[in-house]
């Protein structure tokens, strides 16, 4: 089979760690120690649990049950059966779950480490996202200042739910270092469960956090345009990750709409939500959530108003689709070919100046 | 259009304003500052009537956490949905191009100017001594 996905960009990859172990070489011994010391397993996070058929397609799971667990199983199903030219990894081990300021830093640092290491030196056609530890914000941008040199980290990675809203001024040094580098902020999927994952409580299943997720990011839109992030910081882009698609415009609407009768209360946001997410935002591709129906998922996408939005991804190894091609059927082929490769590059600065050559694997 | 006076100056104080109706059509006379502006009273959104809206000045941001506040009584808040509109344009704030409510020319006269006019709809009497808000409609 082939896919038509051929030199595609895939924005959003996940490496899996295979066992807490593997970043030992990456910490100091006080926390090698530690984890022996005090038992600690994993840090898999209850985001994706490691049996749960999302996260991971059945037939790219190794013997033991894990997959993508080397940048060879990347290299065999994105690069050889997906056609894709280059890959983004965002790991999503729970390091965000810390509560110690300095476990999270050392955590995060190793973590960051092992994906340069295990990842990017095995492999030129991957890319990788910066962990940042939001913990502690002085903590957050050194790491990036730490890492933004290597061109191979294009963008910084938060969750979509943690302690407090990302908008929020504590974090814009963040932001100021993001656009220093040229660095889009990627929002995961994902939370730090310093909070229940939807505003009502706790859930009782799974399916719940899963499906609640878009309330995360529909949260995250409105506090980062709300507080002025944009204002201040004109130049940043913000990518969703995992988020789904078709929330997003009626979600704009609604947004659109109170803001002309509410925007005394932030008076730097002076053009409609609608814009500003037109021009600051990006979403990957995968978990498209529209019906399969071709004609569906054209109007669908019609109603994001905008070809630049959408950003090629298979979310390997979650397991959102069947088949060989992450791009469901209906996208104009137009808009298709912007999504596969000119959204991406338009989107990752770092990608346009460090591109391999066409036909160099 | 024709022109109708629809009230004397000293009847509406500077930021208060005057709601009069001229054949079927409801419109909105404004002091600012003692200019007079009139608007349809109509709000281009749902139909709020502006004169029961809330006075206010244009808030603007140079950058998040600053506020620039100004022309203050320029501005209308519907009090439907707190859309914005300039008093003294008609145009709404959050889509000025395409959302405003309709304006017309106003003018203070003399009232021993009025006496002679083609003026309709007087509903008061009209005295040389006085000055007369007169609106073209």
């Amino acid at each position: 089979m082939t896919s038509s996905g051929a030199g595609s960009i895939d924005c959003d990859v996940h490496p899996t760690v295979p066992d807490l172990r593997a970043l030992f070489p990456y910490l100091d011994e006080v926390w090698r120690e530690s984890i022996e010391q005090r038992g600690i397993l994993s840090f898999e996070s209850a985001s994706y649990p490691p049996n749960a058929p999302i996260t991971a397609r059945p037939e790219w799971r190794g013997a033991n049950g894990q997959a993508a667990t080397s940048a060879a199983d990347i290299g065999r199903h994105v690069f050889d059966r997906f056609k894709s030219s280059l890959a983004i990894c965002n790991c999503l081990y729970g390091v965000q779950l810390v509560l110690n300021e300095d476990m999270a830093i050392a955590f995060t640092r190793a973590l960051n480490d092992w994906i340069a290491k295990e990842w990017l030196d095995r492999d030129e056609r991957l890319r990788a996202s910066i962990v940042v530890p939001m913990q502690n914000v002085e903590a957050a941008v050194a790491e990036i200042e730490r890492l933004a040199p290597d061109r191979r980290f294009v963008q910084i990675l938060v969750l979509a739910m943690q302690e407090v809203p990302l908008g929020r001024r504590q974090f814009w040094p963040i932001y100021a270092a993001a656009e220093r580098h040229k660095l889009p902020l990627g929002i995961h999927a994902g939370s730090s469960y310093r909070h229940p994952v939807t505003a009502l409580g706790w859930p009782s299943y799974y399916v719940e956090d899963y499906a609640a997720q878009a309330q995360g990011f529909q949260s995250q839109v409105a506090s980062l345009i709300s507080e002025g992030v944009f204002a201040k910081f004109p130049a940043l882009k913000v990518v969703l990750m995992e988020s789904g698609v078709t929330w997003l415009p009626g979600f704009l609407w609604r947004f659109s709409k109170y803001w002309r009768g509410l925007r005394t209360e932030v008076p730097w946001v002076d053009r409609p939500p609608e814009e500003i997410v037109r021009e600051h935002f990006r979403l990957t591709l995968q978990p498209f959530d529209a019906p399969a129906k071709p004609d569906l998922v054209e109007r669908a996408v019609a109603h994001l108003r905008s070809e630049d939005m959408l950003l090629y991804s298979s979310d390997f190894p979650h397991w959102q689709f069947d088949g060989n091609d992450p791009v469901p059927a209906g996208i104009p082929e137009g808009l298709r070919r912007k999504i596969l490769v000119e959204n991406p590059i338009a989107t990752y600065d770092r990608l346009k100046t460090d591109r391999p050559q066409e036909g160099v694997r | 259009m024709a022109r109708h006076v629809v009230a004397p100056v000293g009847e509406i104080p500077a930021g208060g304003c005057k709601l009069v109706a001229i054949g079927n059509r409801a419109i909105v006379v404004f002091n600012v500052n003692g200019e007079f502006f009139a608007l349809n009273n109509r709000c281009p959104h749902k139909g709020g009537s502006l004169a029961l809206g809330y006075r206010t000045g244009l808030l603007e941001s140079p950058e998040p956490g600053e506020y620039r506040y100004s022309r203050q009584g320029e501005i209308i808040r519907c009090p439907w949905h707190s859309w914005e509109f300039d008093i003294r344009t008609g145009r709404s704030w959050c889509d000025p191009q395409r959302l405003r409510t309709r304006q017309y020319p106003v003018s203070v006269e003399p009232g021993s100017k009025l006496v002679e006019g083609p003026y309709q709809a007087e509903t008061f009497p009209v005295t040389v001594e006085n000055d007369y808000v007169v609106i073209e409609a």
